[in-house]
């Protein structure tokens, strides 16, 4: 006689420690063996997209800083630019090299997070611990140039809220040659440790053409072997003038997209980061950062699409302007949203103890997902 | 020890409490301290303090954490099965409160001299798994059941290297007497069973690498057999919450915790004692040497706290370092390298000891 068995499902989150933030998913399970997941979002949306339309252009960034938390100044970034190119304004070089180096440190800061979480997923502690050591340097220097350390409404349309403090370009260059033997202590530390390749190579595989499919961006996309990064592909800003390299997932440890590869694109991306920053630092133009700011923000009539390459891919923001001091529309693509979809794909068969590790990959910020 | 007290007291019940009472309270003094340990271990691996505030270095914190978990309000989920839920951390406790009975400290201090002394340690440690699973299936919580299933699975796995290793000694020694054990690996640290044992000869040499290679393999698997990284799954906290005792809260849930470190040092007592020679002291006893009698029971005292003391830091030591593993992992590494390694060494020791 056949027993009768059935799935369990297996209810993961809101509130668990490991799903970066309030996403809940529900896991089907079959013993231990992941048969599907369905990611249920929306505990953190706090209508962004409509609260912008009852904002002046102004007024919309510091509601961009709440989306992606951990890269607050990359999601300024993102939308001054759009204003920007709406207005049709042009910014002072020095502003342009600040916000540069502004917006490495933020991707370096956020990749960080990004691994050291990881590891704290996979259950080493200590590195994620030293991972927030060296971002507590990157916060600090933030700190010092808008008083903000996590929310920081730094830049503005046309220009930034304070110009650098006189210490910070020595500052900076301290924590660059600080900071650059740390990675190889990460390295030596968990990305080559043997129980963290069993658990991450061939985990969770990304194939090329699946992440296409579901329009995968940033690190995640890399990881799977395209060199597909905004910076150098549709440079905006003065990416153009800075030489780095796009890193990709080579399947090192195991297969092209694993877990290992999108993990070990962002400790490379680090890496290139600073070497962006070491050239900028010193380029830094003299200059008024606030001399382009318009007095009253009132694009002309019209729609802009403008994309960057947040740590977490491609955040891009599309504004419809009807000629008024407020947005018509504010649509965001964020990164993590999108990313997040690949997840069921990617679960499938594996253990409990994977879907762990495939989250914590493809690192979502749920501020962002549900905005 | 019992002997000693009953002939003083001369009654039984008495002396029966007091040599009851004693392994109780280092238990709790040990895991006060332990567990102020590994915070502080921790913290310096991590380029953090610590507790600093709490008296020197923070050393009363744990007391205090103590305090705080015995005030607060015991909450049992509604549907969990009461009487279940409130006899498994009981169980657990017993457990590896019960394994301090064999444990000789010193050639003094022993709370029962039994004969199966090793028999007794393994037997009676597993008794947590029991108390394990019940914790799981009453909490009535899926994340419990998955972990005391997971902890179950391990824990007796495990036992089989384990038990491997210990009958390859035991083979060896000739008893299952820990203090027998430790009397055997007497006087100089190249007596102890790790550089093989105290009868010297061409087999003494054969048997060192056998000695180490069986105390890898005992050592990783009581590391499994407590729960601790790399092998924590059951609590695998960034999976299953707590494990077994996500419901638990209060002192049921210290329960858990005061027994985890007590299995953490039971387990490396036991090792010391195979391979270390238990309570003997690497150089010889300065009480001898004074002719003050006296002092060896208390000189013993230290070296075997000290040696099960150095274990338990280097099982912190590796839970602040190493990632976990996955639990089908853990039973490759068990099923495929451990025993098969643990059957070939106790064949060869075997072998070695007949010739």
């Amino acid at each position: 006689m056949a027993l009768k068995t059935e799935t369990m499902i297996l209810n993961m989150g809101p509130q668990h420690p490991s799903t970066h933030g309030v996403l809940r998913l529900e896991l089907e399970l079959e013993g231990e063996l992941i048969v599907d997941v369905k990611p249920h979002i929306g505990y953190l949306h706090r209508c962004f997209e409509k609260h912008a339309e009852a904002m002046t252009y102004p007024q919309v960034i510091p509601y961009t800083d709440r989306m992606d938390y951990l890269a607050s100044m990359y999601n300024n970034f993102g939308y001054v630019l759009a204003v920007e190119k709406l207005l049709g304004i042009e910014v002072p070089e020095r502003v342009e090299y600040i916000r540069v180096i502004m917006g490495e440190l933020q991707r370096i800061a956020s990749h960080l997070v990004a691994i050291g979480t990881y590891g704290l997923d996979i259950g080493a502690f200590t590195p994620f611990l030293y991972c927030f050591r060296d971002r507590e340097k990157i916060l600090s220097l933030f700190e010092m140039t808008c008083g903000a350390r996590l929310l920081y409404n730094y830049m503005w349309v046309g220009g930034l809220s304070h110009d650098i403090h006189p210490d910070f370009v020595r500052l900076t260059k301290e924590f660059i040659k600080e900071f650059r033997p740390t990675i190889k202590e990460l390295n030596d530390l968990l990305s080559y440790n043997k129980i963290f390749i069993e658990r991450t190579a061939n985990i969770g595989v990304l194939p090329l053409d699946t992440a296409i499919n579901y329009g995968i961006t940033g690190p995640s996309l890399r990881g799977s072997g395209l060199a597909f990064d905004l910076r150098k592909d549709e440079p905006y800003s003065i990416y153009d003038r800075f030489e780095f390299d796009v890193p990709v997932g080579q399947g090192l440890m195991g297969t092209v997209g694993d877990c290992w590869d999108r993990y070990y694109v962002r400790v490379l991306e680090m890496e290139q980061s600073l070497r962006i920053i070491e050239q900028a630092i010193d380029k830094i133009p003299e200059g008024d950062v606030q001399s382009a700011i318009p007095r009253r923000i009132k694009p002309p009539a019209g729609t802009v699409y403008q994309r960057v390459e947040n740590p977490r891919g491609e955040l891009g923001y599309f504004i419809i302007s009807d000629g008024s001091t407020n947005p018509f529309r504010v649509k965001v693509r964020a990164p993590s949203f999108v990313n997040l979809e690949v997840l069921g794909e990617l679960c499938k068969g594996h253990l409990v103890a994977d879907v762990i590790a495939i989250l914590g990959s493809i690192d979502i910020v749920l501020g962002e997902v549900d905005r | 020890m019992y002997q000693a007290l009953y002939n003083l007291t001369g009654n039984a019940i008495i002396s029966t409490l007091i040599v009851a009472l004693v392994p109780l309270t280092i238990i709790l003094l040990y895991a006060l301290f332990a567990i102020w340990l590994e915070r502080k271990v921790s913290a310096h691996m991590q380029d953090r303090l610590g507790p600093m505030r709490t008296g020197w270095h923070g050393w009363l914190q744990t007391i205090a954490d103590m305090l705080k978990m015995i005030q607060k309000e015991d909450t049992i989920a509604a549907d969990a099965d009461k009487k279940l839920f409130n006899i498994a951390p009981a169980l657990v406790f017993a457990g590896s409160f019960a394994a301090f009975a064999a444990i000789p400290f010193s050639s003094a201090i022993i709370g029962s001299e039994i004969e199966v002394g090793l028999f007794y340690i393994i037997a009676i440690s597993s008794l947590v798994v029991a108390g394990i699973l019940m914790a799981g299936w009453s909490s009535n919580n899926k994340y419990s059941l998955l972990g005391a299933m997971r902890s179950a699975a391990q824990i007796v796995s495990y036992e089989i290297p384990t038990a491997l290793v210990v009958l390859t000694m035991v083979m060896y020694t000739g008893t299952l007497s820990l203090d027998k054990i430790s009397q055997q690996q007497t006087a100089y640290f190249w007596n102890w069973n790790l550089f093989g044992g105290p009868e010297f000869g061409i087999t003494k040499f054969i048997l060192i690498p056998f000695m180490f290679v069986a105390f890898i393999i005992m050592f990783i698997s009581t590391l499994a057999e407590v729960n601790r990284t790399p092998f924590d799954i059951p609590e695998a906290e960034s999976e299953l919450v707590a494990g077994y005792f996500t419901e638990y809260s209060g002192m049921k849930w210290g329960m858990f915790m005061l027994s985890e470190y007590a299995n953490m040092f039971a387990v490396s007592a036991v090792v010391s004692i195979l391979f270390l020679g238990g309570y003997q002291s690497p150089f010889g006893y300065l009480g001898n040497t004074l002719g003050a009698e006296w002092l060896v029971p208390i000189e013993q005292l230290f070296w075997f706290v000290s040696k099960a003391l150095f274990f338990v830091f280097v099982q912190m030591w590796l839970r602040w370092t190493l990632p976990r593993l996955r639990v089908d992992q853990l039973m490759t590494v068990c099923w495929k390298y451990l025993i098969p390694y643990a059957v070939a060494n106790l064949i060869i020791v075997g072998i070695v000891t007949l010739l």
